[in-house]
């Protein structure tokens, strides 16, 4: 696990107002129960941490929330917009949701600023060369703008991920989703990685993230929710979940992931 | 215990068996048995074929003359290629008109070269004059009747010219028809998903020739009396039915070979269904499969000749029209060796063109 230098206080910048809510969510893969009964409540500003064993869902549980997955009974109300299957919905959406994926998934043909500029141009419509300077100034955020003219493929995987960050902020959007955006990097590359979302959760953004970096969770997160089997089996602030895990299951999750 | 040598090597030359003529044989030519046997297969291959093919094109043929009476050398008669150009270059367009095809070959010239100079400027805009402008400035130069000058039937189109036209509307119109025939393919929409498998797999079930004859004899007997619409144009949709219905699949094993991360990563950003295709699928999808399109293009280019069997007069069918003049005699082969040559000078073209296009089009990603 990789030590976590820049130090954001817990509990700041959650203004209340509700970014997402999940009602009663579940949600079948043909005959597979993967999502039981989920109720979130997410207020804006909020930094929540997700773990749980593999296959307990949380890929699936995020993915709703910007409906790369459809779920079957429930609600969920992103910024004050209910996903169904109308369209228009779905698209105000994912201009408003931004989102991190293990594997980067850049787009190999263009390059980095043209990875970071296209959605800006295309679907908020904002001018070529605006758009382009607002890659930039993101590129530095990063920490990279000297790779703007490369290729994915000439990237580190590290420099990846972080161009993958800089390009969802590109759309100036108002919750981030992070998939584990760590678990596919080499220990070197993870810090570089962190260090850029924790800036991020500096600025009060509010942020979903599947992760196992629990450095991560204690420095940045305001809750920790603890999937097993489709379900949320516990949910607590940082400190306490770690410290005092209440259920069988999340003491041996812990147990399991602290032992290495 | 340390070895350390303190005098400089000074370069010694190679041996002789390494480099020149004598090092380029062994590693070329001589360098296992498996390679010293076909290199006597090569080589007596250049004896008894392709020296005697030389020399019947090229030493002992005739190039100059005005008719058979000057074909003396025993090798091949050129005399009548050269006899015969015009008509297998313009069919029977009228001679006073052959300045409109003309100009039509120097504007596909024009606009094509460029695409092969890696550095010229505005090849994107070339390249749209090519694929749009081209076609309509072509329609009105080649039939002619408005803007003043004469209407000259599809009837008259031959030889070059016509295996051009067919060949260049089928390209341009396969390849879109074929991305759109793909992208239905896989649409989550059953009804338009029906219709595109069903389309694709009608024209792939049957022959190029049948389609060819449905649509020049049977198409007539279904439409109403009176409507008899070109004959060329009856073939020119028969073949871009047929090649588009070849092209989806290709594209379609494009679109299969994208990873689920780049349809997801679109989606994320809100891109939606035409965008994301347009700007992130289509362009790495396409650009996996340009042999694959460049191979159904050359497929297409050499299909046209098939038109000859509804009576349309393709660079194949004027020189098989010309070779039974009683005027000349004997002149099959070079007929024949001419209009491949023909046939391989456009397709070797396409061939290079596809490999500029992907060496260009590489930006150096793994998957
Ligand atoms: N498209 C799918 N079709 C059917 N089953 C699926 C599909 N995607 C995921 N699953 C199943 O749903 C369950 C939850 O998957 P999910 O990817 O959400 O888990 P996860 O918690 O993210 O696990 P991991 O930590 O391994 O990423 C798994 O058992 C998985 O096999
Ligand atoms: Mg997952």
């Amino acid at each position: 696990m990789s030590e976590i230098q820049a130090q954001p206080q817990n509990g700041t910048a959650v203004n209340g107002s509700p970014a997402i809510e999940m009602i009663d969510v579940h949600k079948w893969y043909g005959e597979f129960h993967v999502l039981k009964d989920i109720n979130l409540n997410v207020s804006s500003g909020e930094r929540i941490v997700i773990c749980g064993p593999s296959g307990s869902g949380k890929s699936t549980l995020i993915r709703c929330i910007n409906r790369l997955e459809e779920h079957q009974r429930g609600q969920i109300i992103v910024d004050g917009v209910e996903l169904t299957s109308d369209l228009k919905h779905i698209e105000q959406i994912r201009r408003e949701v931004g989102m991190c994926f293990q594997h980067f998934n850049l787009f190999p043909h263009l390059t980095i600023l043209e990875n970071l500029a296209l959605a800006p141009i295309w679907v908020r419509k904002v001018p070529r060369a605006e758009a382009e300077d607002t890659a930039m100034q993101y590129l530095e955020r990063v920490k990279i703008p000297e790779q703007a003219a490369k290729y994915p493929g000439q990237l580190s995987g590290g420099q990846q991920q972080r161009v993958a960050i800089a390009r969802s902020l590109c759309m100036n959007p108002k919750i981030m989703l992070f998939d584990e955006p760590t678990s596919a990097l080499d220990p070197e590359m993870i810090k570089e990685v962190l260090d850029v979302m924790i800036e991020l959760a500096d600025t009060g953004m509010t942020m979903l993230c599947v992760t196992h970096e629990m450095g991560f969770a204690k420095t940045v997160a305001n809750r920790v929710i603890f999937m097993d089997g489709g379900e949320i089996i516990e949910e607590n602030e940082p400190n306490e979940f770690f410290d005092n895990p209440q259920h069988d299951r999340t003491k041996l999750f812990l147990s399991q992931i602290l032992a290495h | 215990m340390s070895i350390i040598n303190h005098s400089t090597s000074p370069d010694l030359p190679p041996p002789v068996t390494e480099v020149g003529v004598i090092g380029w044989m062994r590693h070329n030519l001589f360098s296992s048995p498996l390679n010293f046997a076909l290199t006597l297969v090569g080589a007596y291959l250049i004896f008894t074929f392709f020296i005697p093919a030389f020399d019947w094109a090229i030493w002992s043929a005739n190039f100059t003359g005005k008719d058979q009476s000057a074909c003396t050398g025993g090798g091949a008669c050129w005399v009548f290629i050269a006899d015969r150009l015009n008509f297998f270059v313009y069919g029977f367009f009228p001679d006073a008109e052959y300045w409109r095809v003309n100009i039509v070959f120097i504007l596909l010239a024009a606009l094509l070269i460029p695409q092969f100079i890696e550095a010229f400027p505005y090849k994107m805009w070339l390249g749209w004059a090519l694929l749009v402008g081209l076609p309509i400035v072509s329609y009105f130069l080649l039939i002619g009747g408005s803007f003043g000058i004469v209407h000259v039937e599809t009837e008259k189109w031959g030889g070059i010219m016509l295996t051009l036209v067919l060949s260049f509307v089928g390209i341009v119109a396969a390849l879109p028809i074929g991305i759109v025939l793909a992208l239905g393919r896989r649409s989550n929409m059953p009804v338009i998903r029906g219709i595109c498998i069903g389309f694709i797999e009608l024209w792939r079930g049957v022959p190029l020739i049948s389609v060819l004859f449905m649509a020049s004899v049977m198409l007539p007997l279904f439409l109403p009396e009176g409507l008899n619409f070109n004959k060329l144009l009856r073939a020119l949709i028969g073949i871009v039915m047929f090649q588009s219905a070849y092209m989806a699949e290709v594209i379609r094993g494009g679109l299969q070979a994208i990873p689920k991360g780049q349809y997801e990563a679109a989606d994320a950003l809100g891109l939606g269904y035409w965008k994301s295709m347009g700007l992130i699928i289509l362009p790495q999808a396409l650009k996996l499969v340009i042999p694959g399109i460049v191979n159904t293009f050359i497929a297409l280019f050499k299909d046209t000749t098939l038109v000859l069997i509804i009576g349309l007069l393709d660079i194949l069918a004027s020189v098989q029209a010309s070779i039974i003049d009683p005027a000349w005699s004997d002149v099959a082969t070079e007929g024949y060796v001419f209009a491949a040559f023909v046939f391989w000078i456009f397709c070797f073209g396409m061939s290079r063109y596809s490999q500029a296009l992907e060496r260009k089009l590489h930006t150096g990603h793994k998957r």
